[in-house]
């Protein structure tokens, strides 16, 4: 299903638990099943990060886990984005003073979204989609190669002008109007 | 005859909800052998403790695990009040066990509808988690949250349910036992779904006792305990809890896959009718016992004791011990969680079974890995985490040192 002009495709996730309480993870698990069902806009849970275009990771990465989920990141095809649910995963959290997390998943990888709460709501988790696509729309902006972009930015110009000869349309028919009033009076 | 080969399972695998490594030997599609190692989850909770006071431990309690917050908070609290010697209002007793048996239903639903996914019956899992939705509405309703609650305070609880919310938790009974004649249906006459759970990681009466297994995968193998009817507590004295047996239902007891699904479907309906005795028994009273979190707090801050609590979690029996002496902070803090048990019994459910079994085996004792990962052993700062021989060891060069000594002394 297309989303956005830039990702043409349905984004299919892959979910990794560093060490969370599974609260993040059920309400991951509630997103996409019938009651919010983000399953309608494409996003979908896969078996594998190789066939995963997002990762999305909860939990303070626990010393165990750290490796492993630098290994899970390193296996997905560019591009890739991270999406890190919950305040666990953004910054340690209620462990954040422990002896055996890191705290944080940006400490490993680069993350693109943060969703705060402990757990945050599918609402909110659905908003972070909506969100890392509008990222990903910026990301593939700047990506472009200049003469494309210069071209586009021509594009819009034209546009502004058609919305300019319209207005003055417009102000002609307004005048018009005004003066057939003024003249009844 | 085959050779034997490895293979590996974990941490990091779409069959397991959690991070947890089992390493099996298996002789062409047959499992002779497993093995597991825990500890990816382990977050130090325990430690963390002894760092804050009871009423911050509380919030951290819930935090151990997000499907059963409310039996985690709820025996870490009376394990506290046990300690210090606070007396709980008699409402807020049932208010607690509402929320408990409300927990056991939505971990319940969703346990079922796990297990129809790792079978492959997709649809059974969107509509669980349909049910189960219902059911984070009710907990949303009477408590603001979805996962963690907020509810239990040392000394009772936060919110009151008062008569005007009496009508919509009746009203969700219905459907839940509506529900369950719906899953009963569907995993007592699917042909695919019995085929797939009968005989399949059978665990026998003597092995569950020999192995200390807990909660329904005990009761699924014929072992009649349950925490809420040995040794009662919060409402359940009142109420009178039976354990669930699954001989109530097909009159045999097998101890495999199906048997422990049976008596997880009969606990959503016993539970649904804790919930429904527990409004209409409410007594009137107070809430908390102190109002002021202040004054608990300086009480607890100058108590002086040990105190240990059990719960029925929904994936059996959960411990908590508490001593407190006379500091801001908790002195001792241990809890143990059932799947530590449970996790004991895979490896014998596991004999002989095929490989595509294994997700629906490790799924039907419901594992909860964040429970279980509460201590390991690291040698050091090495890394290295310490097995039963390597302890033994310790233990041995230990005994001869102080050997040494005394012969020394002599
Ligand atoms: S943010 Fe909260 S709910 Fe999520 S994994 Fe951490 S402790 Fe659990």
């Amino acid at each position: 299903m297309r989303q956005t002009n830039t990702f043409k495709k349905s984004l299919w996730v892959f979910h990794l638990n560093t060490g969370s309480c599974n609260g993040c993870d059920i309400e991951i698990v509630a997103t996409l099943t019938p009651r919010y069902d983000a399953e309608r806009f494409g996003i979908k849970l896969v078996g594998t990060p190789r066939h995963a275009d997002v990762l999305i990771a909860t939990g303070p990465v626990t010393k165990e886990m750290a490796d492993r989920a630098k290994r899970v990141y390193e296996q997905m095809p560019e591009p890739k984005y991270v999406m890190c649910v919950g305040s666990c995963g953004s910054t340690g959290g209620v462990f954040y003073d422990s002896y055996n997390t890191l705290g944080g998943i940006d400490k490993i990888i680069p993350v693109d979204v943060y969703v705060p709460g402990c757990p945050p709501r599918p609402e909110a988790i659905i908003h972070a989609f909506v969100k890392l696509w509008e990222k990903m729309d910026k990301k593939a902006e700047k990506s472009r190669p200049v003469k494309k972009r210069k071209q586009a930015n021509k594009n819009k110009t034209v546009n502004k002008d058609k919305t300019v000869k319209r207005s003055k349309i417009v102000n002609k028919r307004s005048t018009i109007l005004t003066k057939r009033i003024t003249e009844q009076k | 005859m085959h050779d034997a080969y490895k293979m590996f399972l974990g941490p990091v695998h779409p069959a397991l909800e959690e991070p947890i490594f089992f390493d099996f030997k298996i002789v062409g599609e047959k499992v002779i052998a497993t093995n597991l190692k825990p500890g990816n989850a382990h977050r130090g909770i325990e430690a963390l403790g002894m760092k804050r006071n009871p009423i911050q431990v509380l919030y951290l309690s819930e935090r151990i695990c997000g499907i059963c917050s409310v039996s985690h908070a709820s025996t870490f609290s009376r394990a506290v009040e046990a300690a210090a010697g606070i007396e709980v209002p008699e409402r807020a007793d049932y208010i607690r066990t509402i929320f408990c048996e409300l927990e056991r239903l939505h971990s319940h639903i969703l346990w079922a509808g796990l297990l129809a996914h790792e079978i492959g019956f997709h649809s059974v899992l969107h509509y669980g988690m349909k049910v189960r939705e219902d059911v984070m509405d009710l907990l949303e309703y009477l408590s603001g949250n979805r996962v963690n609650y907020g509810v239990y305070v040392i000394g009772g609880v936060r919110r009151d349910i008062p008569k005007e919310k009496h009508e919509k938790i009746r009203q969700s009974i219905k459907y839940y036992n509506a529900a369950f004649e719906k899953f009963k249906d569907v995993f007592l006459n699917d042909k695919t779904i019995r085929m797939r759970t009968e005989g399949v990681g059978v665990l026998t009466k003597n092995d569950a006792l020999k192995l200390c297994a807990v909660g329904p995968t005990a009761r699924g193998s014929g072992l009649n305990k349950d925490t809420r009817q040995d040794w009662s507590y919060l409402a359940y004295g009142d109420i009178g809890v039976k354990a669930q047996l699954p001989s109530q239902v097909t009159g045999k007891i097998n101890g495999d896959v199906l048997d422990r699904t049976i008596v997880r479907l009969l606990e959503i309906k016993q539970s649904a009718e804790i919930i429904e005795r527990c409004i209409d028994q409410m007594p009137k009273g107070s809430l908390v016992s102190e109002p002021k979190a202040a004054v608990i707090l300086s009480r607890l801050k100058n108590a002086e004791g040990e105190g240990i609590a059990r719960t029925e979690a929904p994936r059996g029996e959960l411990h908590h011990y508490v001593r407190l002496a006379k500091k801001e902070v908790v002195d001792t803090w241990k809890a143990k969680a059932p799947t530590y048990n449970n996790l004991m019994a895979v490896p014998v459910m596991m004999k002989d079974a095929q490989i595509a079994d294994i997700p629906v085996i490790i799924c039907s004792i419901d594992p909860c890995i964040a429970c279980l990962d509460r201590v390991s052993i690291i040698e050091g700062n090495s890394g290295k985490s310490m097995n039963k021989y390597d302890l033994h060891e310790l233990c041995l060069r230990k005994s001869e040192m102080f050997g040494k000594i005394e012969r020394g002394h002599q």
